[in-house]
């Protein structure tokens, strides 16, 4: 068997190679060349930077495995970078790295696989995929703290066959643990945090990638009073608290996002709390819908899961209504929502609107 | 492991290795010295000279410039000529970055840059490249054979053309490429500066030498101790600038050979590959280098194709060698007009003067089986 791991340069994905070595599998490993800054250089911050490509190919000669790099700057660009810029354009908060997951990384990789001679795809990811009669399953991870399993939710049965993530099964001290232990020079490295599109914060980039996402508007309050002004409805997320250059007594939170007038509305936390949401492109692990439609849902990568409902809404297809148990801060559109039952992950789709049953 | 991949460097020849030993172990003096130690390094890259002058028929031994490779030397032919006049410099689309980017360089310090274009098959016009010429113009840079295609170069038709047209202007060629194979001499190319590159003819890599014409005036690139007369500063690389002399040696002596058995090599490669797959030849209507197959295989990415043929045991490349890793579009195939959907489709193996008679049917029959599982 032939195990294709993905390399990104991290701890992860450096333990994940070596695992797979010892399991008996022919190992090859690739770094996906996703983005190709100004300055013709990879990008610098994130995963894969310069420095992460080099790490994942010095693993991969200490592993004595062989290292490929793939060029995917086209496809990443257009189904990653390009919507990213949309997306805040529109007053949404996009979450990059799942549309990456979603349109490069996934789908290309596992439409190379056969082409490239292998059997499995291996990442780094702390997730776990488990088999029964009933199916391909994914799990949370081992390692609560560390659970990725938000950004794998688009996963299917097809590609949970074909998948290895055996990081999943491990804590993140265990991992390190085994880096230092095979002698790795990853074993110390921080865990990455950022966009790998994106240098310092995303506000810049887009200032620089997108000048016209810098227009200035009014910061307004719920009642339609005009606070103050902002450089450009980019800059906010729902939500957010600091940074809105209004000085009132109590916090006050973006609640609403308006491009076409280039409106940021905040408000009080009560202002903040929503009923529910609307999630498009829904897709579910086990290839068909859920049998409980009582079920926990992230609205955010690191966010706890809340109790929800979810059902189809038939007035618009494709579009799922999920009803928050509680009334609660107020998610932002272009971030996923992922359905759990438990410890496992049923599925998800990007929020596109919320509901507030009062308004 | 069947090593296609001869355009990018070349197993050393066993006289280069063997020249050098003793310049990697007690004679490792510095030639720039008045000691016993230094003299004898110094009475090294002096014979060496001698040696690499006779065989590309310079006039003089001083007529050859070491220098750290081919880009080095190209970088000091096209730069060098361009600076110490003022003028502009006349090129092909389908040049090695060596000579490309040395053009584009004094391009941004404002001098006049012309690249010309290439046919189909990657040949440039002699006419055109004298119409691109003008007052100004001080160097032209005409590379002997591509390095991507194999194919070769009219130019003794540029340099006679030049000549009749132009005889003040410089005319230069990259034959790093072409050594190996053709009879690259001062007489046969015309030229009055010729860039070689040992590492891909046998010797060892980081040396090389750019044959400057006496009388020719070069402004230096690299400024230093002075070093070969002022034109290229920094220690000479003794031992590599030995195995150069006798990787120059060994070649030119073994050119009879290599041109029928690497040739024919090739041919059966490129025949039974035909036979068995979908493939197309760049340059097919050319004259191309003996040593090149640039090839095609329709539906299958040059990215995928590599990678499974280096796990089959067959090590080829998609284009140059210089950027590692993801590839780039090649601007060789852009200059010939190849749309970038086949260009990302283009594979050259490239044969060497390591035996090659048996390796060729078995790596056609590897690529093939390979290319079959992906068409």
């Amino acid at each position: 068997m032939k195990a294709l791991v993905a390399m990104s340069g991290g701890v992860d994905s450096s333990v994940a190679a070596a695992l797979m070595l010892e399991a008996g599998f022919e190992v090859i490993g690739v770094t996906l060349k996703q983005w190709v800054g100004p300055d013709g250089e990879m990008p610098t911050a994130g995963c894969c930077t310069v420095a992460d490509a080099e790490d994942a190919r010095r693993v991969a000669a200490q592993l004595d495995i062989p290292y490929y790099v793939l060029d995917y700057v086209d496809e990443f660009t257009r189904a990653v970078v390009e919507p990213f810029a949309d997306e805040y354009l529109a007053g949404r908060t996009p979450n990059p790295c799942i549309e990456c997951n979603r349109k490069v990384r996934f789908s290309a990789l596992f439409d190379r696989m056969d082409a490239l001679g292998t059997d499995v795809l291996v990442t780094g990811h702390h997730a776990r995929v488990r088999r029964d009669e009933a199916g391909w399953h994914l799990l949370r991870a081992v390692d609560g703290t560390k659970d990725q399993s938000y950004v794998l939710h688009m996963l299917g049965q097809v590609e949970l066959s074909r998948i290895r993530l055996p990081i999943g099964e491990m804590t993140k001290a265990e991992v390190r643990e085994r880096a230092a232990a095979l002698g790795l020079r990853t074993a110390a490295k921080p865990d990455s945090q950022d966009i790998c599109f994106v240098k310092r914060d995303y506000r810049s980039f887009l200032d620089t990638a997108v000048p016209e996402t810098a227009r200035p508007g009014p910061v307004v309050a719920t009642d339609g009073t005009v606070l103050g002004s902002h450089q450009g409805t980019t800059r906010f997320t729902i939500g957010q608290r600091k940074g809105l250059g209004i000085a009132v007594g109590e916090p006050r939170y973006v609640v609403e996002i308006r491009p076409a007038s280039a409106e940021v509305i905040v408000g009080t936390r009560d202002d903040l709390l929503v009923d529910g949401c609307l999630v498009s492109g829904v897709t579910f692990v086990a290839g068909h819908l859920p049998v409980a439609a009582q079920v926990d849902v992230k609205v955010r990568y690191r966010s706890k899961p809340i109790p929800a409902t979810i059902e189809a809404d038939h007035d618009s297809g494709g579009v799922w209504r999920v009803s928050f148990d509680q009334k609660t801060p107020s998610p932002a559109p272009g971030q996923s929502a992922v359905f759990y039952d438990g410890e496992e992950v049923l599925g998800g789709g990007v929020i596109d609107d919320v509901i507030r049953s009062d308004g | 492991m069947i090593y296609l991949d001869n355009a990018a460097t070349t197993p050393m020849r066993p006289e280069a290795g063997a020249a050098m030993q003793p310049y990697l172990g007690d004679r490792f003096g510095n030639p720039s010295g008045v000691h016993g130690v230094a003299r004898r390094a110094k009475d090294a890259i002096e014979e060496a000279r001698e040696r690499i002058a006779v065989a590309l028929g310079a006039a003089h031994p001083l007529e050859i410039v070491f220098t750290g490779g081919g880009t080095d030397a190209d970088n000091l032919a096209v730069v060098g000529s361009a600076l110490v006049s003022g003028g502009g410099v006349v090129t092909t689309a389908v040049e090695h970055d060596g000579v490309l980017e040395s053009a584009r360089f004094v391009e941004r310090l404002g001098h006049a840059v012309t690249i010309v274009g290439v046919d189909g098959e990657g040949r440039v016009d002699p006419s055109a490249v004298v119409a691109a010429v003008d007052g100004n113009t001080a160097v032209v840079s005409v590379m002997s054979a591509n390095n991507e295609t194999g194919v070769i170069q009219p130019v003794s038709e540029v340099a006679d053309a030049l000549t009749a047209a132009a005889p003040d202007v410089l005319f230069h060629t990259d034959a790093v490429q072409a050594f190996a194979s053709l009879p690259v001499t001062v007489e046969k190319t015309g030229a009055a500066m010729i860039t070689v590159s040992a590492h891909k003819i046998g010797g060892p890599q980081g040396v090389g030498c750019l044959y400057v014409r006496k009388g020719v005036e070069l402004e230096p690139v690299i400024h230093g101790g002075g070093q070969e007369l002022g034109r290229r500063s920094g220690t000479h690389n003794v031992a590599g600038i030995v195995g150069f002399a006798a990787a120059v040696e060994a070649a030119v002596a073994d050119r009879g050979r290599y041109g029928s058995v690497v040739g024919s090599a090739r041919d059966r490669f490129e025949s039974e590959l035909a036979s068995r797959v979908k493939v197309e030849v760049t340059g097919a209507d050319a004259e191309r280098l003996v040593s090149h197959a640039h090839l095609r295989f329709p539906g299958v990415p040059s990215e995928t194709l590599l990678i499974r043929l280096d796990q089959a045991g067959i090590a080829a490349a998609a284009g140059a060698a210089c950027h590692s890793g993801a590839q780039l579009t090649s601007h060789v195939l852009d200059a010939m007009g190849v749309p970038p959907d086949q260009g990302a489709e283009a594979v050259r193996f490239s044969f060497g003067w390591a035996d090659v008679t048996a390796t060729a049917s078995a790596a056609a029959t590897v690529v093939a089986d390979v290319v079959e599982t992906l068409q």
